[in-house]
């Protein structure tokens, strides 16, 4: 135990014993012990000067914390549809097998626990697990057998086959952001040519809108930090690339890092930020190492740190937090909380994190493609960039193409692309449906496929699913409604008791137990969730299920039963426990199925 | 929501014939009854408009074909699931009345309990600190989750609270008698 309080010594004294770090912290110390046991709980709680319930929500909240011992390998499947239609499932059943562990469950000797997670951001090259926060995509039966040897060996991950870890880019259609050479530090010198006022104008010509999903002016989000009244501001790079099928962020920190960090700078010199911070998703940690080196070069080459590019009062770093799986970490206030070692829940908005945001100082929070989208401004100026794409929608975006096409992978096109073009460019044949925007984007058919992507038609953060006409796309509505469920912070009743009800409406349906009053509940709990949930999560987590009520009318009847009602359980399985304790086996003792 | 309203326009014969209502209190604590004996003087002009078919307010036992039926607590046990589903059969329209019917209220509070261990830990013998636990055939037996009566049975309309007022009842029974969509206002579902 001595061993252990000097480690967790160590740990908070590198985050200064600063309670704000506690995520990074509880990573940190559950890296050494494996999981958050409570005596770490309760020597944290003390050092920190915390009450040990504030320990005890955070490690709760978070997907990669865990408060009780999990395997010396913890293997984690990414659950996202595609994933599943890549054979997921059948895979980890069959590693469940040879290494004799329930799911969710740790072996007899302690040796591997297996569990799904939400989608790792893999969809390009799945199936994907997880294995202690390493990445392993491309998964065979195979590979399987090969990782179930490897565990049963005790093997370090460090000795397993590097290749196991390769993970590709997939770059397919390059545009102006991909397809253009980089040099590290002209478009911040750009910048300090036309000064911060000359930046935000030019920004403002540009008309660029975040590439998050919400589409909001970049220029007006920068000019409202900048006018808010502080002593310190922020720039904070939202790197938790969460939504489902979504993976063109991956590309961007792994190849184009240089130019998140040259936005970054940007933004810090155009409103006066000094520091900048990078939210990395848990599942990217492998990302962490290589961001850190990018970063030091930066510092080297003298575009990060004091008096940046030998601007005397201009300076400015970037340091990277990580998350620890959470998908509402994605929603920018919740994003902040979590900076700030809270569980990640959505805050009370106004004021917003222009205003008030990390550290209750004014904050920009932009889309790690936003940021390389402001380098590419100050390269070819706000007038030339606004030239591309449409109107309202200017510029190029980065498409995750992944599911039933030949090629997938990372497409740039400029704004205003025709759904089809996208499905002829990546082989995509005998096409039933897409999925646009992630799981609670929307789920266009066919006839739709002439729309455009713009933030006037078909609004994206970027992920693209294909479904061709073998898929039942009442699963796919079923696979993202539980995600929901799982993912859903819990703060507020719509979307809390929305999801967990839709997500057991739908398995009930599946089970063949459904009838027209289960389509009923689901259209009207859709619209409670759509109309009073506290966030953007719980107000679009009833759309699949709503399109594809709509659209894919037959995948849910030809589920329903012919009755009138049923109860998703039975009835007298349920008195069993009763009748073993009272030991009754009379008439009385039993209930019929069906009234 | 499309739950179903009772035809009570006024062309048709449907106007004059008392409705039959039907109510029964599973698991709970009869304190959804008590609010419909707290509309106070208007039963006298409840009664004219209905007839009170199987209820703890008549003791009649069993249910005939009723209009409505209004089902307060939750599914606790066997005997529970018999008269709800003999209210589902006979009733044109059913309510699930108050909190417990609606979400399992407190009788599901035993829901994270193994339902085996608890009986044995509240059926002991005396002297020897055994389990001895009832298994007379007349007891209903408990099922091992306590459930909303929509679990069970397919149901038209729900009347929150704990338990709804007088007032709310009301007004939800006036509408429905009058083959109007039923409709509370904000005032009546606020407890604060």
């Amino acid at each position: 135990m001595q061993g252990l309080d000097d480690t967790l010594g160590q740990i908070l004294t590198a985050h200064r014993k600063d309670p704000r770090r506690l995520v990074q912290i509880l990573r940190a110390a559950q890296s050494e012990a494996g999981w958050i046991s409570p005596e770490i709980a309760a020597f944290l709680a003390d050092e920190l000067c915390m009450p040990i319930s504030r320990i005890h929500a955070v490690v709760q909240f978070y997907a990669f914390l865990y408060d009780r011992p999990v395997g010396r390998y913890r293997v984690l499947f990414s659950d996202n549809i595609i994933d599943r239609m890549l054979g997921s499932v059948a895979l980890r059943q069959h590693m469940q097998r040879r290494m004799k562990v329930g799911r969710g469950a740790v072996s007899a000797d302690g040796l591997v626990s297996i569990d799904t997670t939400s989608c790792t951001g893999m969809g390009d090259q799945g199936p994907a697990l997880m294995i202690n926060n390493r990445q392993i995509v491309r998964l065979t039966t195979r590979r399987i057998d090969e990782i179930c040897d490897l565990m049963r060996d005790g093997a370090p991950l460090e000795d397993w086959p590097s290749h196991y870890f390769t993970i590709s880019d997939r770059i397919r259609r390059a545009e102006s952001l991909l397809g253009t050479s980089y040099v590290p530090g002209k478009a911040l010198a750009q910048a300090i040519e036309l000064g911060p006022q000359g930046v935000l104008d030019d920004l403002r010509r540009s008309n660029l809108r975040g590439r998050g999903g919400a589409g909001f002016t970049t220029a007006m989000k920068w000019e409202l930090c900048a006018e808010a009244e502080a002593e310190t501001r922020y720039i904070i790079c939202n790197a938790d690339e969460g939504e489902p099928g979504t993976f063109k962020d991956r590309v961007l920190l792994n190849s184009f890092a240089e130019r998140i960090f040259e936005g970054m700078a940007i933004g810090g010199y155009a409103i006066g930020a000094r520091h900048g911070v990078i939210y990395l998703r848990g599942e990217y940690d492998y990302l962490r190492a290589p961001l850190e080196m990018k970063l030091a070069a930066m510092r080297q080459r003298g575009l990060l740190g004091t008096n940046v590019l030998g601007v005397p009062g201009f300076d400015f770093d970037i340091e990277i937090q990580m998350g620890a799986g959470a998908y509402i970490c994605g929603e920018e206030t919740a994003l902040i909380e979590s900076l700030e070692g809270k569980p990640g829940r959505p805050r009370i908005r106004p004021p917003f994190p222009v205003t008030r945001g990390y550290n209750d100082m004014p904050s920009v929070v932009n889309n790690v493609e936003t940021l390389c989208k402001v380098v590419e401004v100050m390269r070819i100026g706000g007038r030339a960039y606004a030239l591309l794409g449409t109107k309202q929608s200017t510029g190029s975006k980065l498409i995750s193409v992944s599911g039933d096409v030949a090629r997938p992978g990372v497409y740039e096109y400029p704004f205003g692309v025709r759904i089809q073009t996208v499905l002829d460019d990546c082989g995509a044949t005998d096409v039933a449906a897409v999925q646009i925007s992630g799981a609670g984007g929307m789920t266009l058919a066919p006839h739709e496929f002439g729309r455009r992507i713009a933030f006037e038609d078909v609004p994206t953060s970027g992920a693209f699913m294909v479904f061709n006409r073998s898929r039942d796309m009442f699963e796919v509505a079923r696979n993202f409604m539980h995600f929901f469920a799982h993912e859903s912070c819990g703060f507020c009743t719509p979307c809390r008791v929305g999801c967990a009800l839709s997500a057991s409406i739908m398995d009930k349906i599946a089970a063949g137990l459904g009838a027209q009053y289960e389509l009923n509940e689901l259209t009207r709990l859709g619209a409670v969730m759509r109309t009073s949930s506290h966030c953007g999560l719980g107000q679009t987590a009833g759309n699949a299920v709503a399109d594809t009520l709509q659209k894919f009318r037959p995948d849910y009847e030809r589920r329903l039963m012919a009755g009138d009602f049923a109860p998703a359980f039975d009835l007298d399985a349920a008195l069993e426990r009763a009748r073993q304790v009272t030991s009754r086996e009379d008439a009385q003792a039993h209930l019929e199925g069906v009234a | 929501m499309q739950a179903p309203t009772l035809d009570r326009s006024p062309d048709t014969a449907e106007t004059t014939r008392k409705l039959r209502v039907a109510t029964a209190s599973l698991s709970g604590c009869f304190g959804c009854h008590m609010s419909l004996l707290d509309i106070d003087a208007r039963i006298t002009e409840l009664v004219k408009l209905v007839e009170f078919d199987r209820s703890p307010i008549t003791d009649i036992k069993t249910c005939g074909p009723c209009d409505i039926g209004l089902v307060e607590g939750a599914v606790a046990n066997s005997e529970n699931v018999h008269v709800l589903r003999e209210l589902r059969a006979n009733c044109q329209i059913l309510i699930a009345l108050g909190a417990c019917a609606v979400n399992g209220g407190l009788p599901a509070q035993r829901n994270h309990l193994d339902v085996g261990e608890m009986l044995e830990d509240v059926y002991r013998d005396i002297d020897e600190g055994l389990p001895c636990v009832p298994d007379d055939p007349e007891l209903p037996l408990l099922l091992d989750r306590v459930r909303p009566v929509n679990e069970v049975v397919r149901v038209d309309y729900f009347i929150p609270g704990c338990p709804p007022s007088g007032d709310t009842l009301w007004k939800y029974l006036t509408d429905l008698i009058g083959g109007r969509m039923p409709r509370l206002d904000y005032d009546l579902f606020r407890y604060d």
